[in-house]
Formats: structure tokens, C-alpha cells, sequence
């Protein structure tokens, strides 16, 4: 199962579509949590909003995760050692308020469960590409932030 | 004797709530009261010492000043002695209501502002305590901004 997320503020469209014109053309589950749109996606299953168990639940048992560059998604996945392929949300394309997605899509595209594509032609081919069964299993993260940076905020909260 | 120690720690659902349940082990012995806007994340984190907010941002004056006011009172009631957030609005205005009624407060901006800081990140350098950035290259960028570490 793939699970696909946009998060709760804004519609993603632009990802939607993309992964929902993919589906027409594979046999894959696809479950897209797509957000405040006026858009209908023919080619998958999808739910404006849905709660945080039930997201989190998806997320425990998705084989691969397309999401925009939201830190929610991009933490979860990685705790949870799930391939993630990211798509940021673009100032141009009106998908946000400024281009901060754009840089922290950069700044986590090294995590090695993480795909970073550029627009909707290489999400398309990270897809392709994508085959669960020859997928690495990447170690999950801690559920908790570093000792070091905890212990700093312990001696702040004396 | 002094008041025992007792924490509120604030975000806002999504990728804030996210951040803030990795420092969780920074909050033992605190007593810590948490603080979203979504009901669904006290089951989905199992957490009994759970509050709500309205959410809001910046940009909505009229909404700010809802969740303002919701933020006083809820600092009224529970008087914090301390108060952490990792954003946004909401945990902004929870902090400027704690510091005016004596609690310690700190900012951690969240993650995903590499660049620059969010609005509501730039405004908390008046109301916290320790204002902290998660990339440490934006310390030269902000006067007072502090680094610490980052929840990953």
C-alpha cells in the first residue's frame, strides 16, 4: 500500500494528480489524504482529512510514503524507517506561503530513506522505479530527539 | 518552599506536534500539561494531560486574538511555571500570555524554517525566555537567536 499526504492546511493538487494519473496506469493500493481541494481523484482512494490515529496507523503500514515537505511526514516516516518519497510544495504554483518547503526538501534529501523529486515527471519515475519487495529496509529513528540536544533542554527548563 | 515545577508544552498539529513529542524525555518530573489543536492527538500519543486550542496564524488578526484570549485563560487556569513550544500561532500566543504571568518560556522554531524564521518564530524573540533556532546557521542571521540542538 502506498500512502499519500498532504497534510491539513493547504491542497497539493499538483502531487495528486500526478500519483492519481500513475494509478490509472498500475495495480497498486493507494491511499491519498489530499486536503482542502475541490479536485476528485478517479484512480485512488482518497479523504480530505483523517485523524491522527488513522494516519498514523497508514503510516505503520505503508510500503512507501509520497507526501509534500512537511515535517511531520518527513519525522514520522523516517522513526518508522519507511521509504519516503517528497515533493515540495512550490510559491509559484501558489502551493505556499513562501518557498521553505523547497529548502527543507534540500535539507533531508540525504536521510537515506528519503527521495526528493523535483516536479511531477520524476515523482512519476521515482515511482516506476519504486518495487517493494526489492525495497531495503532502512532502520527505524529513535522515537526521541539526541541526549545532547535533551539534556540542553532540561538544564533550560531548570 | 518553591512551587513544584510544572510545564505546558504547545503545538499546533501537523509537523509542530511532531517535533514537540521528540523532546518528550526533556519533560520528566515536570508535570507536563500538553497543549494542540486537534482532540485526536491525545489518543494517538496517549496522553491524560491534554488541552485544546483553536488554531490560527499570523496573517488572521481577528482569529489571533480568539486564540489569544482562549490562551489566557487556559494559562490562568493551569498556571505553568515554565512553557516550551515548537509553534506556531497558537504556541506563540500561549507564550506571550505565560510570560506575562511569570513563567519561564522557551521557542524552539520548528525544523522546517531553514532558511528564515517563520512570523510567528521572528515575534517570539519578545516573549520567550530562549529563543532557539534549529539551524545554527541562522544564529548569525538573528540577533539573540540561540542553537541548541534539533529534534532530528
Amino acid at each position: 500500500m502506498i500512502f499519500v499526504t498532504v497534510g491539513t492546511q493547504l491542497p497539493f493538487d499538483r502531487l495528486i494528480t500526478a500519483v492519481d494519473e500513475w494509478c490509472a496506469e498500475s495495480n497498486v493500493d493507494v491511499f491519498a489524504q489530499v486536503g482542502p481541494t475541490d479536485k476528485t481523484f478517479s484512480h485512488l482512494n482518497s479523504e480530505a482529512f483523517i485523524s491522527p490515529d488513522k494516519a498514523d496507523e497508514l503510516m505503520r503500514n505503508a510500503d512507501l510514503i509520497v507526501a509534500h515537505a512537511g515535517m511531520g511526514t518527513i519525522i514520522t516516516a523516517t522513526q518508522y524507517g519507511k521509504p519516503l518519497i517528497v515533493m515540495a510544495r512550490e510559491f509559484k504554483f501558489g502551493e505556499h506561503r513562501n518557498d521553505h518547503q523547497v529548502a527543507t526538501a534540500a535539507r533531508f534529501k540525504d536521510f537515506p530513506n528519503i527521495t526528493v523529486v523535483a516536479d511531477e515527471q520524476a515523482l512519476v519515475q521515482a515511482l516506476n522505479a519504486f518495487d517493494a519487495s526489492a525495497q531495503a529496509s532502512f532502520s527505524a529513528a529513535s522515537e526521541f530527539a539526541s541526549d545532547a540536544f535533551i539534556n540542553e533542554l532540561k538544564s533550560l527548563l531548570q | 518552599m518553591a512551587r513544584q515545577r510544572k510545564l505546558m508544552a504547545v503545538a499546533s498539529e501537523g509537523g509542530h506536534w511532531i517535533q514537540l513529542m521528540r523532546l518528550r524525555p526533556a519533560f520528566e518530573g515536570m508535570n507536563p500539561v500538553y497543549v494542540s489543536t486537534n482532540a485526536g492527538l491525545a489518543k494517538a500519543f496517549s496522553l491524560s494531560n491534554f488541552r485544546l486550542l483553536p488554531d490560527a496564524n499570523m496573517d488572521k488578526k481577528a482569529k489571533l486574538v480568539w486564540v489569544l484570549l482562549k490562551a489566557f485563560l487556559l494559562v490562568l487556569k493551569e498556571r505553568p511555571t515554565h512553557i516550551i513550544s515548537t509553534g506556531a500561532a497558537p504556541g506563540f500566543a500561549v507564550l506571550l500570555c505565560g510570560r506575562l504571568l511569570g513563567a519561564k518560556t522557551i521557542w524552539v522554531d520548528s525544523i522546517a524554517n531553514a532558511d528564515e524564521l517563520s512570523a510567528a518564530g521572528a515575534k517570539a524573540k519578545y516573549v520567550a525566555h530562549h529563543w532557539l533556532t534549529q539551524w545554527e546557521h541562522l544564529t548569525e542571521k538573528y540577533d539573540g537567536l540561540e542553537y541548541r540542538g534539533r529534534v532530528i
